[in-house]
């Protein structure tokens, strides 16, 4: 799994690597007319190429903000903005994965991969190769035509994050896309997931509700709060990269999830 | 159909399946067979087996007279069911992809449902006469309703996720539907098959019984008067065997259409793509 495919030079290549990619101007979302506060009052900025983990208990609010930032909800309050642009609808440059799979099962995994390029129109022969490098990318060489059903839950985790490299997208939302699997598949796709960033230079929003998962990965972690939805305290890992699963039993480490832990303590 | 009813399976008594079926099989005919020749029920009332397989023997074969009836039966099945399936099938796609029209259309669907459809049979018989379009008729409504249903179920039971993942790859509704809301819907949609088959042979045979001068239910209603009742009983298996004939073909549909719900299905398809695909690069043959 070390070899490098032959992946299109994505745009952040050349493009400044601090300049700010996500921007959010007091962004607010209100649910049922006026009575759920899902956010308020959210301000931050995202530079190209940082992995940022989106971190808080349930209704906090953090997968609303994943999907104002993908353009499937529109807040009720505020800017969020891509590159300069408020965002009002899904663009091509991001591209979102879920917690389940979402694979089509009467589609073959390669099929599965393909399917960004098959909703664009015509599948060309380089798309194949696209795909098969890909899957090659996420550790999944021989596995082309294999069904979903075929494959264990973080395989078919693996499908769709090729899937989701596939749409191009230079800015990928992760909705707890590992939070469905065991322990031992989670490190081992964490570890996965950041040899990928550096390969395809992507900018990175995840969302987790793991600590130690968040402080692994990220630059930095947003930790929000629920009643209502805040973004509280954004906290800088500052640990080297590339990071190690050995890493989590440095002392830097677990500072950093206690003082994760302990803004979160107060509001569980 | 589970594993354990699959031919050469046994359990724990060493006994094939298959023999135990035969046995209880031969049981029970033999218990209805001593029946009538020891007069416990009286031959006029219930013919014996082997009264039945002569009766058969004489329809089906020294006579041939049954055939005709039978592919007029199985026609007007097969044909009821096309069309009640066509129309199921289309109005629940225009009801799941237009909200209006599902809302305009749902008394009508409901008053269906409550009907007895057997009653509208005369009703049909009075407008197209005599001959198979009645039956087909009678069929495709009597099987439309459990079509549409299934279908409108399948097709409105959309996950979530998948949905906002088609959307944030900016599918057009189109798209959506092509890609992910009928495909998703199919293995509902096969459920409703083997429903939707057994009852236009329901419907078909009504059809024949109101009015009819050829047709398995004809052949069926004037042996009962006629107290034929072994001729009767022998058109009967011809049923059945209709049934089953046309049972195993929507399960054989279904295998093939929901193949990713069947394991070794999707074995042999992943196999035949992979050989088929071998000079893509990067791949190579699994163990």
């Amino acid at each position: 799994m070390t070899a490098s495919p032959q992946l299109d030079p994505t745009p952040a290549s050349i493009a400044d690597p601090r300049e700010t990619i996500i921007s959010s101007e007091d962004l607010g979302m209100v649910f049922a007319a006026g009575s759920v506060v899902a956010l308020q009052e959210v301000n931050f900025e995202i530079k190209r190429g940082e992995f940022i983990s989106l971190i808080g208990p349930s209704g906090c609010g953090k997968s609303t903000l994943l999907r104002i930032v993908a353009g499937l909800l529109t807040p009720t309050g505020g800017t969020l903005s891509v590159k300069g642009e408020p965002v009002t609808r899904p663009r091509p440059d991001i591209g979102m994965m879920f917690q389940k799979p979402t694979l089509l099962p009467w589609k073959s995994v390669m099929d599965n991969v393909m399917l960004p390029k098959t909703l664009g129109g015509r599948v060309t022969k380089e798309d194949k190769e696209k795909a098969v490098a890909l899957l090659h990318l996420v550790g999944l060489e021989g596995f082309e035509f294999s069904f979903p059903g075929q494959l264990s839950g973080g395989m078919q985790q693996r499908v769709a994050l090729a899937r989701l490299l596939n749409t191009g997208a230079e800015i990928l939302l992760l909705d707890e896309p590992f939070g469905a699997l065991d322990e031992f598949t989670r490190e081992r796709l964490n570890v996965e997931l950041l040899r990928i960033q550096r390969e395809v230079k992507a900018t990175i929003l995840f969302v987790t509700h793991n600590i130690q998962e968040a402080v692994f990965l990220a630059d930095d972690v947003f930790v929000m709060t629920p009643r209502p939805g805040r973004l509280t305290e954004i906290v800088d890992v500052g640990l080297p990269r590339p990071r190690e699963i050995a890493m989590m039993k440095d002392a830097d480490f677990n500072q950093r999830v206690f003082e994760v832990r302990d803004i979160l303590g107060g509001t569980i | 159909m589970s594993t354990q009813d699959r031919a050469g399976s046994t359990d724990r008594s060493g006994v094939p399946h298959w023999a135990q079926h035969l046995l209880v099989f031969v049981i029970f005919i033999s218990i209805w067979e001593m029946a009538v020749q020891f007069n416990w029920v009286s031959a006029l009332i219930l013919p014996s087996p082997f009264a039945v397989i002569v009766a058969w023997w004489d329809l089906a074969i020294t006579r041939g007279i049954i055939w005709g009836h039978f592919f007029t039966t199985l026609t007007e099945v097969l044909v009821g069911f096309i069309v009640g399936a066509t129309f199921g099938i289309g109005v629940a796609i225009l009801s799941a992809i237009n909200m209006t029209f599902r809302r305009l259309v749902s008394p009508y669907m409901v008053a269906l449902q409550v009907t007895p459809r057997i009653a509208i049979a005369p009703i049909i018989v009075a407008w197209l006469g005599f001959g198979m379009e009645p039956k087909m008729a009678i069929a495709a409504i009597i099987c439309f309703f459990p079509m549409f249903i299934n279908a409108l179920t399948g097709l409105m039971q959309v996950d979530h996720e998948n949905l906002e993942m088609f959307e944030s790859m900016r599918a057009s509704k189109w798209q959506i539907f092509r890609h992910l809301q009928l495909p998703g819907a199919l293995p509902v949609i096969m459920a409703g098959f083997k429903t939707g088959i057994s009852l236009a042979l329901i419907g078909a045979i009504v059809g024949e019984f109101v009015s009819a001068s050829e047709g398995i239910g004809v052949l069926i209603q004037r042996f009962s008067f006629q107290l034929l009742l072994p001729e009767a009983f022998a058109s009967l298996i011809m049923l059945t065997a209709m049934g089953l004939f046309l049972y195993g073909l929507a399960t054989f549909a279904d295998r093939h259409i929901v193949f990713w719900r069947h394991s070794d299905l999707v074995n042999k398809i992943s196999r035949r793509m992979r050989a088929k695909n071998a000079g893509l690069a990067g791949i190579k043959p699994l163990e």
